[in-house]
């Protein structure tokens, strides 16, 4: 640093510093909602379409599955949307 | 009772060997036996950044296949006697490690020490997993970059899970150690601050080592820089080994040295 860079280097509003963190938070809290997952879920979901596909046609978009842990109770959340009948 | 320590990190060339040598000699320069073992099969450095790469004789490999003994594989360093390397094989063959063996040669090496420190490979493949997998505490080392804050993140969450302890529904105690911190870019706004990286992976502090030509330095010789006492990266990691054994030390090297009136005007870093 010398005497010039006094004129050119007023602080900016946000550093590059700032911006990492910021992305860091985000992606790694996105993460650690994935961590808790267990890896079987996306085969569940799988058979289940597969199980229900034998008797209704429906779409892989409209089967929902989610698990959600409160305290130490775990919740499966299956929501299925069932084309309209014609 | 031995403790095992993993030094680990999930990204390379972050420092694990560096600190895995500097945490070693300094357990044992208090007085503790220690071995420093090498998982990183294939590609080993331990020896060269101990300066024992030509005393190398049998490895960890032949340890756990029954081709030598303890006494036969363990390198006892010349500048400290309570202090032995335990050097990784060059093999290509990345199955040479197996969970027994590495649980068989760890209680054998707990019998007559007193802390036994795991240089993890980078990555979270079988090395990384078997160095962690056995551990009480772990060094997670970090350094004020995104990428290498993320993969640290990554390696609490596989701590957390796929570890003896774990599995045990027991916690293994976990340090961050943040190296190559450059206090002067942080005040400029250009670099992660101890803070942010604390906030992120909220696990203790247990050092910063500031970026320092000292390591290199302590590199090209075979000597860990922990043993370099009038440098920064040295003292700053003596201070880690004292918080690590439970003393409360304050940080430093954590602001950037003041420069001069002259400095200042006519620059030069």
């Amino acid at each position: 640093m010398s005497i010039f860079d006094y004129f050119r280097d007023r602080k900016k509003p946000t550093t590059t510093a700032s911006m990492a963190k910021e992305r860091l938070q985000i992606i790694v809290a996105h993460e650690r909602g994935q961590r808790t997952q267990p890896d079987y879920l996306p085969q569940l979901q799988q058979e289940i379409i597969d199980v229900i596909s034998k008797y209704v046609k429906i779409d892989r978009e409209q089967v929902h599955v989610a698990l959600e842990n409160q305290d130490d109770c775990s919740i499966l959340e299956l929501n299925i949307t069932l084309p309209e009948r014609p | 009772m031995a403790k095992i320590i993993v030094v680990t990190s999930g990204k390379g060339g972050v420092g694990k060997t560096t600190t895995s040598a500097a945490i070693g000699t300094g357990l044992a320069l208090r007085g503790f036996k220690t071995v420093i073992v090498d998982f990183d099969v294939g590609l080993r450095n331990l020896d060269l950044i101990m300066g024992c790469e030509r005393r190398v004789v049998y490895d960890f490999v032949n340890l756990i296949n029954g081709d030598s003994n303890l006494n036969q594989t363990l390198i006892k360093d010349k500048r400290c006697d309570k202090l032995f390397i335990l050097p990784a094989s060059q093999t290509r063959d990345k199955d040479a490690l197996t969970e027994d063996g590495v649980e068989r040669v760890l209680n054998e090496l707990k019998e007559t020490f007193d802390y036994i420190v795991c240089d993890s490979p980078a990555g979270i493949e079988k090395g990384a997993h078997l160095a962690m997998y056995f551990a009480d505490e772990a060094v997670v080392v970090t350094n004020p970059e995104v990428s290498s804050v993320r993969d640290s993140d990554r390696m609490l969450g596989l701590l957390a899970s796929k570890s003896r302890h774990a599995e045990k529904g027991e916690k293994i105690r976990e340090h961050l150690l943040l190296t190559r911190y450059n206090p002067a870019r942080v005040a400029n706004g250009e670099m992660l601050s101890v803070t942010d990286v604390e906030d992120i992976l909220s696990i203790p502090l247990l050092g910063v080592i500031p970026e320092s030509q000292a390591v290199l330095k302590a590199s090209n010789q075979g000597v860990p820089v922990i043993m370099d006492e009038t440098s920064d990266a040295g003292q700053a990691y003596s201070d880690a080994v004292s918080r690590l054994l439970g003393e409360d030390v304050p940080h430093r090297f954590l602001e950037a040295e003041k420069k001069g009136l002259l400095q200042r005007l006519f620059g030069g870093r």
